[in-house]
């Protein structure tokens, strides 16, 4: 994918680095900054990723600048990946596979069937007052951020939403972006599988060079 | 929740956004208040281009500015104070007046070094060459607003970027162990419209910067200004000669070369700068 702009907003706190794709020198030295764009046209595919936290009180004006933005570049469809507290996990949640999904009433019409097949857990909605009342049911997604206010405010206004999340505890994230972005996969199809084997896609993602030093420094040698 | 040694740890948000904040509906008291707190945190940027009489930022003219060089931190500031500025070639055309958590500044444009200000000076034989004190901090919400009033000033044909800053050489990132790194170092970042030659090894990945250095840098590569970061990783915090001394490089680069001082003089301010820091910082006097 190309990069083709930049997500500019004084809602994020800002950050630079250098190009965190970066595949050898050549391309190594191209500035990125917190929040960037790229497209790939043979997919229809258009990425936003969001690399910093929000400023305080800023996520509410975030959101609507993003969904603005969304319908002003005329996104068919939106496809939020996100994650949730593993701790937090009711009874139920507890079960089975950690992914979940939620789709906006728009995009549940158009792809509600073809979600059925995969066999998908939808995210379950949490008793609002555990205990007291438990008819009263609520989507909570513990630090899932703005997924949440994302979600339904496409829910109000007619965008066609999916949001697809896992439930992830602290430490290395690495298996579990790729267990995300498999799961996308079995939906969108971007990349085939090279073995029969549809769920074993782990081999033909490419890691990025930022993810590297994830455990910090090398140690002093004077350890040893 | 985890909690080591006996204290509450709150986990932070795994999107950035705070648990309270996620939940917590806001009222019209929490907008009143929070209206009222952004209005005290706005910053003002007061230019006094015009013979002394200050004017607003936003009513004016922009002015043409060919070299805006900006120092961040209380080192960098003390880098330009000993190498570049003067009172004879150098004039205070501005002034950042803010109020946050850590920090207040005022309008006055007589500082001590030891103060925390942020000042804008402009070389009186070129007044296209603009440069930058900022040794106050900045906070998150306010660093937007900074760029929007300082650089909605000027106009950004030929325009070009320096800017200064340091961090802790903890926050490096790096195959050996930090410790048997040649602290203080200097490592750059630039724009894509940078093609001037860098005076030290690039930032290499997954090392980022952050604050106000990477907002003016993200700024100038957003509207594609020449720009150039020199971040100094140091183990010192405070203002310290070893580290204003690791950006010494810098004086022979094609933007500054023509604009250092005496270098014997430099020396004399620097010791001078230290000192009055000492004794501010010394309880027993």
């Amino acid at each position: 994918m190309t990069k083709v702009g930049y997500f500019y907003t004084d809602c994020l706190v800002p950050m630079v680095g250098n190009n965190p794709y970066a595949t050898g020198e050549e391309n190594s030295l191209e500035l990125s900054i917190n929040a960037e764009v790229y497209s790939l046209p043979s997919k229809r595919l258009v990425v936003l990723q969001i690399r910093s936290p929000f400023i305080k009180n800023k996520y509410r004006p975030f959101c609507q600048t993003l969904l603005s933005w969304v319908k002003s570049s005329k996104c068919a469809r939106v496809v939020l990946l996100s994650s949730s507290h593993a701790y937090q996990r009711d009874d139920e949640q507890l079960l089975g596979t950690p992914l979940r999904y939620l789709l906006t009433p728009d995009l549940e019409k158009a792809v509600g069937g073809l979600i059925k097949e995969l066999n998908w857990k939808e995210m379950e909605k949490v008793a609002a007052y555990p205990g007291i009342n438990d008819t009263e049911k609520v989507l909570h997604i513990p630090g899932g951020g703005i997924t949440k206010m994302l979600f339904t405010e496409s829910c109000s206004k007619g965008v066609q939403m999916a949001v697809l999340l896992k439930f992830c505890s602290e430490g290395d994230n690495i298996p579990d972006a790729f267990a995300l972005v498999n799961y996308l996969n079995e939906w969108l199809q971007l990349i085939k599988s090279e073995s029969n084997n549809s769920t074993d896609t782990s081999s033909q993602w490419k890691i990025p060079s930022s993810w590297r030093l994830l455990f910090g420094n090398g140690l002093p040698p004077a350890l040893f | 929740m985890a909690t080591f040694f006996g204290e509450v740890v709150v986990a932070p948000s795994r999107a950035g956004l705070d648990e309270e904040e996620e939940a917590r509906e806001e009222t019209p008291e929490d907008r009143e208040i929070r209206r009222e707190l952004e209005k005290k945190r706005e910053i003002d940027v007061l230019w006094t281009l015009k013979s002394g009489a200050s004017t607003e930022s936003s009513a004016d003219e922009p002015f043409v500015c060919s070299k805006f060089i900006v120092a961040i931190g209380h080192n960098a500031a003390a880098f330009l104070s000993s190498f570049i500025l003067d009172s004879v070639c150098w004039e205070v055309v501005g002034v950042v007046k803010l109020w946050n958590e850590w920090c207040r500044t005022s309008n006055t444009t007589n500082v001590l070094p030891t103060d925390s200000f942020c000042l804008f000076y402009r070389l009186i034989s070129d007044p296209t060459v603009l440069l930058c004190q900022c040794s106050c901090y900045v906070a998150e919400d306010q660093q937007f607003q900074w760029l929007e009033k300082v650089f909605g000033r000027m106009q950004k044909e030929d325009l070009q970027v320096t800017i200064l800053s340091t961090c802790p050489v903890a926050d490096y990132k790096t195959q050996e162990s930090t410790l048997t790194l040649p602290s203080p170092f200097l490592k750059a970042l630039k724009t894509k419209e940078f093609k001037e030659q860098v005076c030290c090894p690039l930032l290499e990945q997954p090392n980022i910067v952050r604050d106000l250095p990477a907002a003016v840098l993200s700024y100038c590569q957003v509207w594609q200004i020449p720009a150039v970061l020199y971040q100094c990783y140091t183990d010192v915090i405070k203002l310290d000669t070893v580290t204003i001394e690791a950006f010494k490089p810098l004086l022979s680069s094609k933007i500054l070369k023509s604009l250092v001082k005496d270098v014997s003089e430099s020396t004399k301010i620097l010791k001078k700068l230290l000192t009055t820091n000492e004794t501010h910082n010394n309880i027993y006097i």
